[in-house]
């Protein structure tokens, strides 16, 4: 039976003359080769020249304050369940008093990991983020000698107050219908006495 | 007798730093040339577009950790690397590099010494080089690398047959001097030899390939069978050695071929161009200008090498014995006859 037409007969057909002097075949392919020293390489030299990415690259991510410069997770851990690899870890505090400016609601992340080799830059912290804390960036996660200094925390993740990321391209048209719903103003600094009057 | 004395030792180190030097570059343009073949931009980081490569290659191969094996004969793994060393560097001294020099009504032969056997000396000197990878790889104690060193030497005795016989018939029909000084000065006005000897600049050409180890025929040190062939248990400087005297073989082979085929120093309507810039024969500018082409046509003949090196695969070990004695042997016997009889109807031989 013939299940396809690929089949091909096996010749061993003996070699013509200018087939078994290898030459004619030879001067074809060093033509093939030579051909190619006046094509243009294709190569990017990195350091100097970048490949450009997506607007919506998925890299590095970064923890964002908001307007006054107070962070904004609040340590929910929606994240760190939404996150398939397993890759967050937190711990909560509470927020003292004074300490306003520096976190957004009473409770916040006081210890906030994310483990750069397990993650896989899915984005699924992001969209899971009630607070619109987590963001993923359009930077690469550097290389790195141990396996300690791959495990990102506060420290790198968290926005300098002064060097804030511009995250408006990762805030996809679902973010910004989402945020239109009335009476879910979850951007507003949480308020006991409004939610008690509210219409919630 | 001291004049005679400083003008050799000067001849000597003089070509020993244009082989180092030429040898250094040329892995780098081997480099560059596999790396514009293959649409790439190759090593350009070290110094101006990779200009110190070869150092910082040659600062780490210095700086690598040296293993000799325990089970390996010590002297003679030694011994072999060097000795490929030298053989590479010692066929230079027959190579006439340009137009003897006149200064002070005494003339000058630039090349270090000019022997009246001096084709049997490249030969010679040519298979002594094989004996460096055989002591080498034998040395080793490895299995690969014994592998290696009977490649090596299989293939150095069966090519060294066809390229000595087309070196007889370039030697009958360029006058029967054994001398490459001769050989070179018999192209100045006439033809360059390839016009009379295609096909044996042809077998020459292979011959060489396959002496100097170099793609397709460099089964030797064949990575994807043999590790690294006779190398394989060499490290640091030591493999620097073999490496390094591979191009050195390669800037030889090419510079004796340009001597052998195509009018080494000499070019085209040479006296011509030296009437017409009213230069007087022995001057410095003659010899520099011959220099110059010599070094040209060697630079030619290495990016061919390296043009093959970088299209063909490599022969399977019955192909390369196939090759030698069943193609090459036969058609270098032909060449010779046919030589025989043109030369007898062009009238340089007499019976």
């Amino acid at each position: 039976m013939q299940l396809t037409n690929r089949k091909v007969v096996v010749s061993n057909k003996v070699q013509t003359f200018a087939e078994r002097i290898y030459l004619p075949a030879i001067a074809k392919g060093m033509i093939i080769t030579a051909s190619h020293l006046f094509k243009k390489s294709p190569t990017i030299m990195y350091p100097e020249q970048k490949r450009p990415i997506a607007p919506v690259y998925r890299g590095q991510h970064v923890l964002k304050r908001d307007e006054n410069g107070a962070e904004r997770c609040t340590s929910c851990g929606m994240c760190a369940v939404a996150c398939p690899a397993e890759a967050i870890t937190m711990t909560s505090g509470e927020r003292k008093k004074g300490e306003e400016n520096l976190y957004r609601e009473e409770k916040y992340a006081a210890t906030y990991e994310i483990d750069m080799l397990r993650c896989i830059f899915c984005g699924l912290c992001e969209e899971a983020c009630p607070k619109e804390a987590i963001f993923l960036t359009d930077r690469l996660v550097d290389a790195q000698f141990e396996r300690k200094d791959f495990i990102y925390g506060k420290d790198k993740l968290v926005e300098k107050v002064d060097k804030r990321i511009d995250v408006t391209k990762r805030q996809t048209q679902a973010v910004l219908d989402f945020k239109k719903i009335p009476g879910l103003k979850h951007n507003e600094l949480f308020d006991a006495n409004k939610l008690n009057k509210g219409k919630h | 007798m001291t004049g005679f004395i400083i003008y050799k030792a000067i001849m000597c180190v003089g070509v020993f730093v244009l082989l180092l030097a030429s040898a250094a570059y040329a892995t780098l343009w081997e480099r560059k040339f596999a790396a514009f073949l293959q649409d790439r931009k190759g090593p350009s980081r070290a110094g101006w577009g990779g200009l110190l490569q070869p150092v910082a290659d040659g600062v780490k191969m210095f700086m690598k950790e040296e293993i000799i094996p325990n089970v390996s004969n010590r002297s003679l793994f030694i011994l072999g690397p060097c000795l490929f060393m030298v053989t590479a560097v010692v066929t230079s001294s027959v190579v006439p590099w340009a137009k003897p020099v006149t200064i002070g009504g005494q003339v000058y032969d630039l090349q270090i010494t000019d022997i009246n056997i001096g084709v049997i000396y490249l030969l010679g000197v040519a298979s002594i080089g094989v004996y460096g990878i055989m002591i080498g790889g034998w040395a080793s104690n490895n299995k690969f690398a014994l592998l290696g060193a009977v490649r090596a030497s299989s293939q150095m005795i069966s090519y060294e047959i066809p390229m000595g016989i087309a070196l007889i018939a370039l030697i009958i029909s360029s006058g029967g001097s054994l001398s490459l000084k001769d050989i070179v000065n018999g192209q100045d006005a006439g033809f360059a030899n390839i016009v009379w000897q295609p096909l044996g600049f042809l077998i020459f050409f292979i011959c060489a390939l396959a002496e100097t180890n170099r793609a397709p025929f460099d089964l030797p040190e064949c990575e994807t069978e043999l590790v690294g062939g006779y190398h394989t248990e060499y490290s640091s400087m030591k493999l620097g050695l073999f490496l390094f005297a591979e191009y050195i073989n390669m800037f030889i082979s090419s510079a004796v071929l340009a001597t052998l085929y195509f009018g080494g120093y000499n070019f085209p309507f040479a006296q011509e161009v030296y009437a017409s810039l009213g230069l007087v024969e022995g001057s410095v500018m003659i010899s520099l200008i011959g220099f110059g082409v010599l070094l040209a046509k060697i630079f030619g003949f290495i990016c061919l090498f390296m043009w093959i090196r970088w299209t063909l695969p490599r022969f399977r070990y019955d192909q390369l014995m196939n090759l030698g004695w069943k193609t090459l042997l036969p058609l270098s016997l032909f060449n010779l006859a046919l030589t025989v009889v043109v030369e007898f109807f062009r009238g340089n031989i007499h019976f």
